[in-house]
């Protein structure tokens, strides 16, 4: 059950002519425009560009030339990937005013499969965070309560999905990025495969853990979407050669014979809520019934996982913003040299959680400490892969909760880092590895919140996690609407 | 000179940047001399989300590099080496570390000795800033311009064993690795447009010692001169400060070009801590079997083998003398193939040597363009005595300004020389015209000799090679000496 139509509606009623993707467009904005208040999605809406890129596409429709995959399909995409000429601003003061000269690999596969971006959506201060709390223009809201966080760091995405405002975004998970909030605000979030989708264009915060990746109302959408944008990419040396099989051939396939391990640690573990867990064994009972084999597996090595992440992402990201100095782009404040300006800069453009995050990466790779706490970090990280290697050849799929807790209030974990750092301790296991996972709804807890499901693969599994999302999303306690939710039909009258 | 009684020990990074078409991460173009900012793109400019691709021809140029220094390629890893610098776009340059691609090698240097080469290795240069102000120099600076065109332009950096033992031997070190360089096709050889740079590791001992002493780092050494002066300074500060009894202190010194000596940049204390870690935004190089067996089996003739095949013209293991310097001159300029060219269509190796080293030498740009056949004709005219050695310096001349046949031109000009029979008659003719003078030369006036010349100069009109002339007297007089 979706909110606003979904993408796959939208390209079917614009392929066919039965609608103009100018007018998707306007009922989108004006979707927008009625929750846009509350919940602050976005930091920059691009209208004008969206009119031009909804007219190339009804021009093709006109012409008869062949159209994109989604064509027509409104996109909001995370302002932490470049949009040519549109500021993209990481959420920080630091770039607040930056305009790259190009788009990310991503937006530029979405536009050519005739996507229209509608906007940059807020996130956590370079996607520090997992409650869009930390951003410098203002929290995001959850659409089931405002006075909730929407989760992070792609709470914007996440939230206007949910809202029902635009059917597609796009997010980016380093470490549950896409996925918590996904749970959180109760939408469908895939982080795919460690070199699936290429990170050119995306701004860095951990380069080894980042992944660009969907956010949907619908399996099929996040589906539909991930085909549109994975691929090899010559301009990101990670980007892997072979690249991921469409999935959306997949949506139907089913879990028959499927073997899914339901993960001890990622159900039983401490702090986790009674209303999420319960949700995780219905979503394990309805697999089953699907005709799923599952069957309880433990991976004891994934306790390990938060304490190397916030190790491994600190280290890369002291480095990748190290560029933020104020000397080519971006913010500078004046200083009476070169080192006082960039210390100045560097003091103003950043809050509190990337300063910290830049002094525990900078710690963690000084000389004398580097052996016992980065090298140590990738060595758990190996133990990790190796950990997960073994499960994987038990169960074809890993079954778990997305999150411990369903939507935290506003503020309540801001003052206490390691009690918003524990929200990532589910999803982060799989950046480690590289592998794909992906959140869908299931349901609510007993306050009326949204819980999400994670399923777990190896690498380049995309395939089985849509096939397997698909069953939980069929088989789901329905989701009620959001309190702040946008009216949007297609073809709405001109 | 190294102070009596004390050793230098020294060790050598040098930096060179490499020939290729484009930077090392970007497919901006590596050209120097162009308006400053012209030739950048994301990457290179590190704006944020960009990512670096490894350049090819990069990895196969450090190959080359490596093997022609005899080095093992191994499979490397580049990481990053993270200080702050606004000339470095990133903050962080793409740097290999721990794992270089080219491993232990050695350089033999013209006079025999052997240097270790510990590694070589890939990374990025930086940009380039200079500093305006009122004054126009760093020091009360209004502003400063930063031209990142050298940005992401990629760099070998070699770093030499500690086995150099003056500064003597650290220049023949630098020039024969230019010559290396150059020959595979590497480098352009330019120190002075910093295609080269040197820093050196230096310290002294009590000559005989095995012990290390206390080193410094000096930086700056852009040409072979500085080199000399920098290390000649740094090695008599270093024993100046242990005969006084005063410690040497580790550190980081910059040479100044104009006052001659070296000063203290940073101390060990200050130095920065880089924070490598590996590039994540790469992965491992690991060229593969074919790859390097390919470049290795496409590696040009290199210095020293060059230096070599020039000392078998002679017959001999190894040059000496004037002889060593012009055969050096002729390496570092290119030209050694026409020696050898010459020499085996059977021109006098020391004829093909000389002209090559000198004449061709003063004209290198257009020696290295021009038709060998005709060069090696040239010198074959003048070697069999058509052409005297002034009037072969002029069709050579001619030669390799405007190319041509050596035997058109020395025509065109006039330039016919005498063939040994008609000499002989001329000689005849003016020892005849002159039998007093004849009789003093032949008891021993030798001073007569020029007299003799100056008169067959004179009937031929200066067209007599003179050598030639010398030849055929003293053929005469030991004649008539023999005769009964
Ligand atoms: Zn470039």
């Amino acid at each position: 059950m979706s909110l606003a139509p979904t993408a796959s509606a939208i390209a079917a009623a614009v392929r066919s002519g039965e609608v103009r993707a100018s007018e998707v467009l306007e009922g989108c904005l004006e979707a927008i425009d009625q929750v846009e208040g509350q919940l602050g999605c976005f930091v920059t809406l691009t209208p004008e560009l969206a009119r031009a890129q909804a007219e190339a596409v009804d021009a093709q429709v006109a012409a008869g030339a062949p159209l994109g995959p989604l064509a027509g399909v409104p996109v909001a995409v995370k302002d932490n990937l470049c949009t040519a000429g549109v500021p993209t601003t990481c959420s920080s003061r630091i770039l607040a005013s930056w305009r790259p000269p190009y788009d990310a690999t991503a937006v530029a596969r979405l536009v050519a499969a005739g996507a229209v971006v509608v906007g940059k959506t807020n996130l956590d201060e370079f996607a520090m965070g997992s409650s869009t709390e930390t951003s410098a223009f203002g929290p995001t809201r959850n659409p089931y309560d405002p006075s909730r966080v929407p989760g992070g760091s792609s709470g914007g995405s996440a939230a206007v999905v949910a809202a029902g405002a635009v059917p597609l975004a796009l997010g980016t998970d380093t470490g549950g990025s896409i996925r918590q909030p996904a749970a959180l605000c109760g939408v469908v979030g895939l982080k795919p495969t460690y070199g699936a989708v290429s990170r050119y264009g995306l701004i860095a915060f951990a380069s080894s853990l980042d992944q660009v990746g969907p956010l949907a109302q619908t399996v099929e959408d996040a589906a539909a979407l991930l085909d549109a944008i994975a691929g090899h990419d010559p301009m990101d040396s990670t980007s892997l050669p072979e690249g991921v099989l469409p999935c959306h051939r997949a949506l139907d396939r089913g879990v028959a014979g499927l073997r899914i391990g339901l993960v001890r640690e990622l159900v039983e573990a401490e702090g986790i809520e009674p209303g999420v867990r319960r949700r995780v064994e219905d979503a394990a009972e309805a697999l089953a019934a699907a005709g799923a084999t599952v069957e309880p597996v433990s991976v004891p090595e994934l306790a390990l996982g938060l304490p190397a992440y916030y190790l491994i992402a600190p280290a890369e990201a002291s480095s990748n913003l190290a560029r933020y100095d104020g000397v080519r782009y971006g913010l500078r404040v004046d200083g009476a040299d070169v080192e006082e300006m960039q210390a100045r800069t560097r003091a103003a453009g950043f809050g509190p959680e990337v300063k910290r995050r830049i002094l525990l990466g900078t710690y963690a790779l000084s000389a004398g400490y580097y052996d016992a706490y980065y090298a140590q970090a990738q060595r758990v990280r190996t133990l990790i892969v190796r950990a997960f290697e073994r499960a994987y050849e038990q169960a074809d799929l890993l079954l778990g909760a997305t999150t411990p807790t369903t939507a935290f209030p506003l503020g309540a974990k801001v003052e206490d880092p390691l009690a918003m750092y524990l929200s990532d301790v589910f999803t982060i296991p799989t950046n480690l590895a590289g592998h794909p996972a992906l959140s869908v709804p299931f349901g609510t807890d007993d306050a009326g919140l949204p819980v999400g499901v994670q399923l777990l693969a190896p690498a380049l599994a995309e395939p089985s996690l849509v096939a397997a999302g698909a069953v939980l999303e069929r088989s789901a306690p329905a989701l009620p609407p959001p309190p702040v939710a946008a009216s949007w039909r297609l073809g709405v009258p001109r | 000179m190294t102070p009596a009684g004390w050793e230098a020990v020294i060790g050598l990074e040098v930096h060179c940047e490499l020939r290729t078409r484009t930077k090392l991460f970007c497919g901006c173009r590596n050209e120097f001399g162009a308006p400053p900012n012209t030739h950048v793109c994301p990457v290179c400019l590190g704006l944020p989300g960009s990512l670096p691709v490894l350049n090819r021809q990069a990895v196969e140029l450090a190959m080359r590099i490596g093997l022609a220094l005899g080095c093992r390629i191994e499979p490397s890893v580049f990481h990053r080496k993270n200080y702050f610098y606004p000339d470095m776009p990133k903050d962080y340059q793409i740097s290999q570390y721990d794992e270089p691609i080219c491993v232990e090698g050695a350089l033999t240097l013209p006079d025999g000795s052997r240097v270790g080469i510990v590694r070589a290795h890939l990374e990025e240069d930086t940009g380039k800033t200079s500093h305006i102000g009122e004054s126009g120099r760093i020091h009360g600076a209004g502003y400063a311009l930063v031209d990142y065109n050298r940005a992401g332009v990629p760099l070998v950096e070699i770093v030499s064993a500690p086995d150099i033992r003056s500064a003597q031997q650290a220049r023949a070190y630098v020039a024969e690795l230019r010559g290396v360089l150059v020959a595979t096709g590497a480098s352009d050889g330019r120190m002075e447009e910093g295609s080269l740079r040197v820093d050196a590791n230096v310290s002294v001992r009590r000559a005989g010692s095995d012990v290390l002493g206390t080193r410094c780092e000096v930086k700056n050494l852009n040409s072979l001169r500085s080199l000399v002066r920098a290390l000649e300074h740094e090695v008599a500060r270093q024993v100046g400060l242990l005969e006084a009894g005063q410690p040497v202190v580790q550190e980081t010194r910059h040479f100044d070009e104009d006052r001659g000596v070296t000063v203290a940049l940073r101390s060990k204390e200050e130095a920065f801590d880089y924070r490598y870690f590996p590039e994540p935004d790469l992965v491992a190089l690991a060229p593969e079997p074919a790859w390097r067996e390919a470049v290795a089996a496409s590696q040009p003739p290199l210095p020293a083998a060059r230096r070599q095949a020039l000392a078998e013209l002679f017959g001999a293991a190894r040059l000496e003398g004037p002889r060593a310097e012009q055969a050096e001159t002729v390496l570092e300029l290119g030209l050694d193939a026409l020696v050898r060219a010459a020499a085996e269509a059977g021109v006098d190796p020391a004829l093909a040597l000389a002209r090559t080293a000198n004449e061709a030498a003063a004209q290198a740009e257009a020696a290295r363009q021009v038709d060998p056949g005709a060069y090696v004709a040239l010198l074959r005219m003048e070697q069999e005595g058509r052409l005297s050695a002034t009037q072969a310096k002029t069709v050579l001349a001619e030669l390799l300004q405007h190319g041509g046949d050596p035997a058109d031109i020395a025509e065109r000009l006039g330039l016919v020389g005498l063939d040994r029979g008609a000499l002989a008659s001329v000689v005849a003719e003016v020892v005849a015209a002159h039998p007093e003078e004849w009789s003093r030369f032949c008891a021993g006036e030798e001073k007569l000799a020029g007299f003799f010349t100056g008169q067959v100069m004179r009937r031929t009109r200066g067209q007599a090679d003179g050598k030639l002339v010398a030849a055929e007297l003293a053929t005469r007089r030991a004649a008539e000496a023999g005769a009964p």
